[in-house]
């Protein structure tokens, strides 16, 4: 039974009802849209049998939830949205299916912005998630119930997805482990599309282990995905347990001007210099072009996101306004009532960057700028292992504080959009804690496809930092 | 003064893959609603396109037929617009990078042939279909099946200079995707549509007149009807001072005449840019080459062949060579009956006239190739002479029974005994002394009322040939 890494009791069935108590008793986080209770039962009994039989796949024993826009079969999937309040699924996530041919029991949904639409996990139509520690305090967004449930053991992992720091801003803000992964890992079958050249699922766990081991599942080529990568999937456990000997590390020079928190950069110097220690090489690196980071985000993820959001129309599954007369009618009332205010300034954003006469000046000029940031981030990558960076310039903020100035909200992202621009991956890890107790997180990115280099400075600095539980 | 019409057009050929262009659905026509359908063509949440590469192999196949440049690399661009047919709020197509370019299609006209340009021919999907009947109180029906169905909108140069080109453009097109074997080219059910962009000028000028685009045209009549129209009318207004709108008209066939739509100022921005769901397309050398293998004989060659190697008219290597299938069984036949002009006549006459009759395929009448061959065979041998060949035809059509067996069960042999021919000649005369009193006056017409009475005496077994020749013997 022990060969079984996530197995946590002597059955699933336990760990399942374990979990479901610290739901139910923490429901005033909000980190649930759904809770698959009759599901997760049901599917732990089945698991339970596996074992004993020995015919259980490697996720055995975990119970894991799901960022609620990653579908599910037979299991509402909101995306956060009034406009799908009612929408079950036919079919499973290609991830979903991963997730399930390894035994994994899938617990819940987790609250999230609306269509992954914000920073701050306030834009969600079924309310704001909390966070554990100061529930006053914004838990990150947009897979602010993910990080949540896990911080708050809900579920032993979720998975999350990010299309700008969505997975690894909330991780930091919460103290647990968050990986974006190389766009074209992970599958989007199925996983609800904000902005798709963007768009990629990862894990959310307590440790780099239990993330390393869940991404492993979930990684892959797809046929059902166009844009999902060949390349194999390396057993990502040989990564954990390694020491950072001779590693070359490049330190993110533009990531400790002014305006990040000085607790913030204090403790991600202080990782980086016990890193230094232990053998890794480190050199302050620069990317020039990290300042049109967020603009060039918001002009490329928009537009995509109007396109992507149009399927929402009141026809055929979405909520329609059933007062509506006449086509026009159906659309406008149906979307103007089920989309949230975040969503519907993102659409109009995207419909005004691809229109015509300003094509040019916005979305052409983004997409030039974004082949000149991968570049530019190769060649940065050059003779480097990873880039070390803060996860976020700021400490987890006040609920209400920043969400009527969205521009202040977008630049919660500045540091984590580079490797969604790029494709590259990062894991942002707990690096230390501000004198209030909050967490702090430092990312790691790493050269495409090479998620094992995150795990494996990950891993060290998570067992080699004292951080307050 | 005298106005000139320029002549665009734009076709959407619909392919008859086995399953739509991005997903794994059936493209069966006419099965019920809202069967064929999934996920994907449904635009449902997380749901992705994944290229069918049949339609890659269909647009290659088109644009090798029309000498296009096949592009090495292209690009798939949504198309934003909200309709509910379109299930997704985008059409996936091609914008700035389709895959063939710089065509051209050969048409037949009164002054010869004409190579007309094509300027793109680009791989897009369909919508579904929007039902407005009264089945439907107070709503309207949704039918998905069709939506996402691969289709080729390929776009014409404003090369075409009248109706009647412009529906030899539609029909040389026809003959072509019907060859090809990638569309059913049917204009009345829709496999085929056709939009056409049409201005007139002065002759002489250089600069293009204001262009009316005319849709909803489902067969060549109609085509030929609506831009005669369309052109008459905007000379008509010219002449009487009017400025042309720049339009979208529908043609209403009833009526006879095209009815505005909407104009260019409330015109759609569809938003076009590259589909991120979708890797860029890339078509290689060897790819190509592929498809080159599997292309058959296009018609014009095929034509020309006929023409060269069979010795025919052009007019019949065309009337032969006009579909794939009956160019196929026009040459399977010849296999047996080695002769081009014998085959000719009766594949032109008797099956052509087999299919009207019994709205069959031509594959699938009783009459093969190889019967149809030995029934050449047995005329060519003058075993049998051209009306027992009929005869025999008939019945093999209704049975299926071997030519030969029905020549002797219907004693059809031909007979070549000059005896026996005698015989009937002297009968006929005795019988019709009037006749023959008239025929030695001169009325030498009368010489077809005796054939036709030997013919009767021998229940058509007479030789022709030898009739006619006794009979001037005898007569004059």
């Amino acid at each position: 039974m022990s060969s079984y890494f996530f197995l946590e009791d002597n059955s699933v069935e336990t760990t399942v009802k374990k979990y479901l108590k610290k739901i139910d008793e923490n429901s005033h986080l909000n980190a649930f849209i759904t809770v698959a209770e009759n599901y997760a039962l049901e599917q732990a009994k089945i698991v339970d049998e596996k074992i004993k039989n020995r015919t259980a796949g490697k996720l055995a024993g975990l119970v894991i939830s799901l960022k609620d826009l990653i579908c599910t079969k037979g299991i509402r999937t909101t995306a956060g949205s009034k406009i799908l309040e009612n929408f079950i699924p036919p079919y499973d996530a290609s991830l979903v299916k991963n997730l399930k041919n390894e035994d994994a029991v899938i617990i819940g949904k987790n609250n999230l912005d609306e269509f992954a639409m914000g920073s701050s996990n306030e834009t969600s139509a079924f309310g704001k998630v909390l966070h554990p520690l100061d529930n006053s305090l914004v838990p990150g967004g947009s897979s602010g119930g993910s990080a949540v449930s896990v911080a708050a053991g809900l579920s032993r992992v979720s998975l999350g997805s990010e299309t700008g720091g969505s997975i690894r801003q909330p991780a930091a803000f919460c103290g647990v482990v968050g990986l974006k992964t190389t766009y074209g890992r992970v599958s989007r079958y199925g996983v609800t599309a904000f902005a798709s050249s963007f768009d990629q699922v990862g894990p959310i766990g307590k440790t780099v282990e239990d993330v390393a081991r869940v991404t492993e599942v979930i990684s892959g080529f797809d046929k059902m995905d166009s844009t999902s990568a060949p390349n194999s999937v390396p057993d990502y456990t040989q990564f954990l347990n390694q020491d950072v000997k001779g590693l070359k590390m490049g330190v993110l020079k533009e990531c400790f001007d002014e305006g990040v928190d000085p607790e913030i950069k204090k403790s991600v110097l202080e990782t980086i210099e016990l890193l230094r220690k232990n053998g890794a090489e480190i050199k302050e690196v620069s990317l020039p072009l990290l300042k049109y980071g967020i603009a060039t985000y918001y002009i490329l993820t928009t537009a995509e996101a109007s396109a992507n959001l149009a399927r929402y129309d009141g026809i055929r599954y979405t909520y329609r306004n059933g007062e509506a007369k006449g086509l026009d009618e159906v659309y406008v009332k149906s979307r103007s009532e089920g989309f949230g205010t975040e969503v519907k300034r993102r659409i109009m954003l995207g419909t005004y960057v691809l229109s015509a006469g300003y094509y040019d000046a916005f979305y052409a000029k983004g997409q030039k700028v974004r082949t000149l940031m991968q570049k530019e981030m190769n060649e940065t990558f050059a003779g480097l292992d990873c880039i070390l960076a803060p996860t976020t310039p700021n400490l987890p903020f006040k609920a209400g504080e920043k969400l009527d100035d969205p521009l202040k909200m977008y630049l919660n992202d500045i540091f984590t959009v580079s490797a969604n621009l790029t494709g590259i991956p990062s894991l942002s890890v707990p690096c230390g804690n501000a004198k209030n107790g909050l967490p702090i997180g430092i990312q790691i990115m790493a050269k495409s496809f090479d998620e094992g280099m995150t795990f494996r400075v990950g891993d060290f600095i998570e067992k080699n930092i004292k951080i307050l539980a | 003064m005298d106005y000139e019409p320029i002549i665009g057009l734009e076709v959407h050929i619909q392919l008859k893959t086995k399953t739509k262009a991005f997903c794994g659905c059936s493209t069966t026509y006419g099965s019920e609603e809202n069967t064929q359908t999934c996920p994907v063509c449904l635009g449902m949440l997380g749901a992705l396109p994944v290229l069918n590469e049949e339609v890659v192999n269909f647009a290659i196949k088109l644009g090798l037929a029309t000498e296009s440049e096949i592009a090495s690399k292209s690009i798939f661009s949504r198309k934003n617009y909200f309709y509910p047919d379109l299930t997704k709020g985008y059409q996936i197509s091609q914008y700035d990078k389709p895959i063939l370019e710089n065509g051209k299609l050969e048409i037949e006209t009164e002054n010869g042939s004409k190579k007309i340009g094509i300027t793109r021919i680009h791989i897009e999907e369909d919508t579904g279909k929007s039902n407005h009947s009264e089945t439907f109180v107070n709503s309207t029906g949704l039918d998905f099946n069709r939506c996402g169905t691969a289709l080729l909108e390929m776009v014409s140069e404003p090369e075409i200079s009248n109706s009647k080109e412009a529906s030899a453009y539609i029909a040389a097109l026809r003959q072509l995707v019907r060859y090809l074997g990638i569309c059913d080219g049917n204009l009345e059910e829709g496999s085929m549509r056709c939009d056409a962009n049409i201005s007139v000028r002065p002759v002489g000028q250089e600069k293009f007149g204001t262009k009316v685009e005319v849709k909803n045209m489902n067969s060549l009549r109609n085509v030929e009807k609506a831009i005669d129209y369309e052109i008459k009318r905007q000379i008509q207004d010219i002449k009487n001072g009017k400025e042309i709108q720049q339009v979208t008209c529908l043609w209403n066939a009833e009526k006879g005449i095209t009815i505005p739509m909407r104009s260019k100022e409330d015109s759609d921005d569809y938003r076009y840019f590259p589909e991120p769901d979708l890797v860029p397309l890339l078509v290689n050398e060897n790819w190509i080459n592929e498809v080159e293998r599997t292309l058959p004989e296009l018609p014009s060659a095929k034509r020309n062949r006929f023409q060269k190697d069979f010795k025919l008219s052009a007019y019949d290597s065309g009337v032969l060579s006009a579909s794939k299938e009956i160019a196929d069984y026009f040459e399977e036949t010849l296999k047996f009956s080695k002769d081009p002009k014998q085959t000719a006549n009766l594949v032109m006459g008797e099956v052509m006239r087999i299919l009207k009759e019994t709205k069959l395929e031509v594959n699938e009448i009783k009459v093969t190739p190889e019967k149809l061959g030995e029934i050449l065979t047995l005329l060519k041998g003058k075993k049998i002479n051209q009306q027992a060949a009929k005869t025999i035809f008939d019945e093999v059509a209704e049975t299926g029974e071997k030519p030969e067996k029905v020549m002797k069960a219907k004693g059809l042999e031909q007979v070549l005994d000059s005896n026996e021919m005698e015989t009937w000649l002297e009968e006929v005369i005795a019988e019709n002394p009037n006749e023959v009193e008239r025929f030695k006056n001169g009325e030498r017409q009368l010489q077809g009322f005796f054939m036709g009475q030997i013919m009767k005496k021998s229940r058509g077994k007479a030789n022709p040939g030898m009739v006619a020749k006794l009979l001037n013997q005898k007569l004059n």
